[in-house]
Formats: structure tokens, sequence, C-alpha cells
């Protein structure tokens, strides 16, 4: 199985470990993410402004480009997902936006919200199985007390990313069971890390990061994994001498025995 | 300088969001996560805008402080959307020119070893244009 892949800018980068564990992973799981040629990057937010059009293109023309591939979009970054679909969703259902953004981009084809825009995880459940996924694990995380740590961009809005339940989701949780770990469920798993405003108000991301640290920590967590190279940052920050934080692949690859979660240190 | 009736309906048009639909319950601060720092909360935000105080939201370091995590959008009863309100009334004045909020050649200071490259282009795009 073939996927169009679109990597974003922090995995070519900071977040190289959550590219190539991805990556590794995916062989072994039997499915193939094939690297979009010339992607830009998404631009990390997707802006609410409706007359905003062309800081929005970046994001179509990667889902047109994969629409030609003809495959499905998948990608790993929360920030890449959530624009991505609120893009997608914009062509699809904003015809005002679609066709300034056609008018702008000349394709040879308009681009009317065609692809399928799916992330990691979500591939992981609809497309290979949490059954398969548990079948093909080598080194269980078993009894590892762990923490999925959604952020906001993963889920919200809700009605966009229609990948789980905002509020109460359990797609990172199945993840983690499968892999034989046993998942920690606390009251700050989908909260706000601080986000971007860490580049201009250290402090306040710096609480916020805490609160969510600590409330995984209370509950009995002795890991947290993201799929947000920004929700890495501010928890491992900022929450130091909490529980270790690192993205959901690398405890992927490290269960698959592909070289996993402590192959950074090895390097 | 446009007056308050005009600012009102650009605001709309950006945001999308009709501010009528708030029913006052406050659900929308409640769950601010940067609450503690904001002049004006979300709620007011909302409120004002339906007032037509919208220069004195302009002039306000709330603007800064909303982290677009749309906790506000998803637990909102009446599907008022406030964040969009906020990303609206930050365009308003970011979109004047040399008003930006954050200019590239401050970036640098900033950084640190791990800082993801997302940081950068997030707050570039709330903070600049």
């Amino acid at each position: 199985m073939i996927f169009s892949y679109y990597p974003g800018c922090t995995l070519k980068n900071k977040a190289a470990e959550l590219d190539r564990t991805a990556r590794l992973a995916a062989e072994r799981l039997g499915f193939t993410l094939e690297e979009l040629p010339e992607w830009q990057c998404c631009g990390g937010v997707f802006s609410s402004a409706r007359d905003e059009i062309a800081s929005k293109l970046a994001a179509v023309r990667a889902l047109a480009a994969a629409r030609d591939a003809g495959h499905d979009l998948v990608t790993l970054c929360s920030a890449c997902h959530n624009v991505l679909k609120q893009a997608n969703d914009a062509m699809a259902h904003d015809a005002d936006f679609a066709m300034k953004a056609n008018n702008y981009m000349q394709l040879e084809t308009p681009y009317h919200g065609e692809t399928r825009v799916l992330h990691y995880l979500e591939v992981l459940r609809d497309v290979v199985g949490w059954d398969r996924v548990a079948a093909a694990v080598t080194h269980p995380l078993a009894g590892q007390k762990v923490a999925a740590y959604y952020g906001c961009l993963l889920l919200r809005p809700g009605a966009v990313m229609a990948m789980d339940n905002p509020e109460n989701p359990v797609i990172m949780e199945d993840f983690l069971r499968a892999l034989g770990a046993d998942p920690v469920i606390y009251p700050y798993r989908n909260e706000c890390c601080g986000g971007y405003i860490t580049l201009e108000d250290p402090d306040l991301a710096a609480k916020k990061s805490r609160q969510v640290a600590d409330s995984a920590a209370g509950f009995g967590a002795q890991q947290m994994v993201t799929a947000c190279p920004l929700c890495l940052y501010n928890i491992h920050k900022n929450a130091a001498d909490g529980p270790e934080i690192c993205y959901f692949t690398e405890l992927l690859a490290q269960a698959l025995g592909v070289g996993g979660k402590g192959a950074r240190d090895d390097q | 300088m446009t007056n308050s009736q005009e600012l009102k309906e650009t605001l709309a048009r950006i945001s999308g969001v009709d501010v009528r639909k708030c029913m006052r319950c406050g659900k929308c601060s409640g769950t601010c996560p940067a609450y503690d720092e904001m002049e004006y909360h979300p709620h007011e935000f909302v409120y004002m805008v339906e007032k037509g105080e919208i220069e004195k939201l302009m002039a306000s370091p709330s603007l800064y402080k909303c982290l677009s995590c749309f906790a506000c959008v998803e637990r909102c009863p009446r599907g008022v959307e406030p964040a969009k309100v906020v990303e609206a009334v930050r365009l308003l004045v970011i979109r004047q020119q040399g008003c930006n909020h954050m200019t590239p050649d401050q970036i640098p200071a900033l950084l640190d070893e791990d800082l993801p490259q997302q940081a950068i282009v997030s707050a570039m795009r709330k903070y600049s244009k």
C-alpha cells in the first residue's frame, strides 16, 4: 500500500526522529510513504481568517499533488496534519475560497478537496488495524505506564480533524495498548502546551507545559508520547524532571524491533 | 481610521463569526489556557465586538496571548468560535503597515538548540504580515 507523504519542515530538521522511525515502522507494517516532490512548508498554523488566501496555498499545492499521484496523503506532525485537513475542508466546502485559490494556482485540473488526508495514527487504526500492529510487535512495552499527549492541533477543530472524539479521544491509548503498554488517562491530555508562545512568552509556555506533565505524572505516567514537535519541545524544556517525552513513532519502532527510542543517544 | 460600524463589518467578514449567537455562559474563558495572562478574555472579545468596542481590543496585548489551541471553539455550546474573533482583531492590527508584532530580525535572539522550525513559522504567521 502506497501513500503520498508530507513530512513538513520540522521533520527534516529538529524532528528527524519522528520521520525516521515512522518510515522504518511503515516498512515493517507493509505500507510505503512516498514523499511528495517539492512540497513546501504548510505554515504551521491555519489562519482562521476567511479572506486569507496566499498563506494557505502551500497546503493546497500538496493536496493537489497527492490527488494527481492518486494516493491518500499521510502526515505525522500535528501541525501539518491540522493545516492540511483544514485547507482541504476549505477547498471542499468554501466555494469562494476554492475559487480564489484555484485562480492563483492555475492547476491543470482545479482542486476541490478530493484528497483524503490521514494522520499516521489513522493509517495504523483504519488501514493496518490494531490487531495487525499488535501481531507485528516483537518487543512489547509490557508494564510501561505511558501517557498519550494529544495537545490541541491533532484533534481540534473536531468536526474538521474528524479523527477521534476531541474531548475523549482513544486513538493513542489504543495505539499504546497494541504495543503492549499500559496507557495512562489524565485530565490534561488534550490541553495546550503553550505552543508558539514559547518564543515570545516562555514563562507562559513553561506554566502550561508543567501543568500537562504534572498531570500525567500525577496519574502515574513514566513516559509521555506525542505526535507534535512543538509539544515535545515545550514539555522537554519545561518539565525535564517529569516523565520523559518522545514521539509515538519512536515507541512504535522500538516495539517492532526496528530501531526506535534510544537510537538518538547511540548515534 | 474607520468608524466602529465599519470595523465591525470588516471583522465579521474576516472571522465569519456571528457574535450575536453568544449566550454569555463564559465557557470559552473558563477553558482558556491563557486566561490568567489576558486583559480581555475570550468572552469579553465576543461581547466587546458585539458592542462595537473593537478599537479597545486592537490596543490590547491580549491579542498576542491567544495560543490558537481552539479549546474555546471546540467547547462553545453555541458554536460562536471565539478564537476566530481574536484572530480577526489581531489581523485588523497587523495588516496595517508597520504594525507587525514580530519581525524576522528578532528571531535569531529567540532561538535555542532544540527549538523546532514549527514554532518559528507558526509565530511568524500569527504575529506578522
